[in-house]
């Protein structure tokens, strides 16, 4: 299929969706899929270096830190987050610059990949909760209200229309940044290092430049959806925004919904939010930790019999019917 | 015969995998044309020779020149960018990519990009099975197609000196000798050669010269005829 035959029913449904605000739906409806928009772009981002074979677990720490430099140069110096989230979306990229570049130079690959991300995301977590004094520690912080809630000098919005539209935005922008890394040299060349690193270095591919970029481009997106997150939710933690678990939810959503396909991620984020809420809802208070006994289960049966997740399934099956047909 | 100018020369290279020291000192030269073999048994370091070459491991001593150019420490994709193409041992295609894909990988130096559909139809006209089997992921190819594939990669980069690691290892007999005519052609498409083989004795029927690696030195040179008739060479290799 041509790529305008592929995108023009993309276009459609996102022009749909974009109108869907205008219908008044129920304030938790519109919570809802502005939580999956928002996580959507960045489970994308994740699965964007996720998809060959650059697991990491430093996610959290990108996303920490986009969401953390807006909201403390705001409550701090009045600094709009139009100025504060490209520099937290440069932080991250320094970040991630910092720990890409040594990993990639030594070859530190597969679980020692996502061992060294994940102290980085331990080091954030921590020196969020260290710096007390001015985020809140673990008690999470808030940034300061502007009057009447609605402003676009501050990114605060009482109406959840406008995090929709910015949310369905980002989604889009992440999906085309996944296509433009499609359709560069940089997916075979970044598959062939996935499978054969010295074979791919050999051949003149230059791995550690390769890898570096696309890292960078996704601890970019990622931090870009923190401050999004960040500005919507008003109100930051860095237990459930910067530490080892939201890493893990971040790879395990990306796994569930499939990281070799576009589309992937965001099945996985409709997946764990929707998971989340019935299971939530199911128990409510009683049985305090069987929701998230439950996910937990349901996520080690995900990445032992659907590897490739459920795009990845479907993708499975249609080309076997396709086949026979 | 005046000396012509060396395409590559090596003068006094050492190697080392962190403590353990792989190459002591080695010295060889390859002229504009030639087929040069380098023969050894088994751990004599001729892997790491070829990878020293292409930049995958730094020297830790020692010049190499390419084309009078001091190339030695240079990162593999500036070596591949440069005219040096590594065939890598037991071929290295990457099997999960079709086979065009994997030819397109070969050309991914920037300064190959622009010729890329030129050479890829002149490595199709050179290996039409190739062509054939473009679709097909690399990994479904037979030993013989894998090692064909491979070589057209390595010269998707354009290069003017090509780096065989054991062409022939883990081939059978019969596959064996369609390799060593793949290697004639390329030589009679007018590349420089670089190969080490433990094969002996298919190697000297096909290089000019060779050089005898072990334990990381070189033992003896010659001109493949030198070496066939050298006694050592016939007791210890050939099984004469």
């Amino acid at each position: 299929m041509s790529d305008r035959g592929r995108f023009l029913p993309l276009g459609a449904a996102a022009l749909a969706l974009a109108l869907v605000p205008l219908f008044g739906p129920p304030s938790y409806v519109m919570h809802m899929a502005v939580q999956i928009l928002l996580w959507s772009f960045i489970y994308t981002a994740w699965s964007i270096m996720g998809r060959f074979g650059l697991v990491s677990l430093g996610h959290g720490a990108f996303l920490g830190i986009g969401m953390y430099v807006p909201a403390l140069l705001w409550n701090l110096y009045g600094v709009t987050p139009w100025l504060g989230i490209p520099l937290g979306v440069l932080l991250a990229v320094l970040s991630a610059l910092v720990i890409g570049w040594p990993c990639f130079r030594l070859k530190v690959v597969g679980h020692y990949f996502a061992l060294v991300t994940l102290a980085l995301t331990e080091v954030a977590r921590l020196s969020i909760i260290a710096a007390r004094d001015i985020t809140g520690g673990s008690l999470g912080m808030t940034p300061k209200p502007v009057p009447g809630g609605h402003s676009w000098w501050a990114l605060q919005f009482v109406d959840k229309a406008y995090f929709f539209w910015i949310g369905l935005g980002l989604w889009l922008f992440g999906l085309w940044a996944w296509r433009a890394v499609d359709r560069s040299m940089r997916n075979p060349a970044l598959e062939a290092i996935a499978e054969d690193e010295t074979a791919a270095a050999a051949i003149g591919i230059g791995v550690t430049r390769l890898k570096l970029e696309v890292t960078l481009i996704s601890a970019a997106l990622t931090a870009l959806g923190g401050a999004a997150m960040g500005q919507y939710l008003q109100y930051l933690n860095p237990e459930t925004h910067a530490g080892i678990g939201i890493s893990l939810q971040i790879v395990f959503a990306a796994i569930a919904g499939g990281m070799y396909a576009m589309l992937g991620p965001t099945v996985g984020a409709v997946l764990t939010l929707v998971l989340t809420e019935a299971l939530r809802i199911a128990f409510g208070t009683t049985l305090i930790g069987a929701a998230n006994t439950i996910y937990g289960v349901l996520l080690i049966l995900f990445i032992i019999f659907m590897p490739r997740g459920i795009v990845g399934l479907i993708e499975e099956r249609l080309r076997a019917r396709g086949a026979k047909a | 015969m005046a000396e012509p100018q060396p395409m590559l020369a090596l003068d006094g290279v050492s190697a080392a995998y962190g403590g353990f020291q792989a190459l002591f000192g080695v010295s060889l030269t390859v002229a504009p044309g030639e087929a040069i073999g380098v023969v050894g048994p088994n751990g004599a370091g001729k892997t790491t020779l070829m990878r020293v070459i292409s930049g995958l491991i730094p020297p830790r001593q020692g010049r190499i020149a390419f084309e009078g150019q001091q190339v030695g420490g240079w990162p593999a994709h500036r070596i591949v960018a440069g005219g040096i193409a590594h065939v890598p041992e037991n071929r290295r295609l990457f099997p999960a990519l079709s086979v065009a894909d994997n030819l397109r990988m070969g050309a991914f130096v920037p300064a190959a990009r622009g010729r890329y559909a030129e050479r890829l139809a002149w490595v199709y006209e050179l290996f039409p099975r190739l062509k054939e089997r473009q679709h097909q992921l690399a990994g479904t190819l037979s030993g013989g197609e894998q090692q064909m594939c491979a070589i057209g990669r390595a010269l998707m980069s354009g290069p003017r000196l090509l780096l065989m690691d054991e062409p022939s290892a883990g081939l059978a007999p019969v596959v064996v000798e369609q390799v060593f005519a793949l290697v004639r052609r390329i030589r009679a498409e007018g590349f420089t050669v670089l190969i080490v083989e433990q094969n002996v004795r298919q190697m000297l029927e096909l290089v000019d010269r060779a050089y005898l690696l072990d334990v990381g030195r070189i033992r003896m040179s010659g001109t493949a005829a030198e070496l066939r008739a050298n006694p050592d060479i016939q007791r210890a290799y050939l099984g004469m």
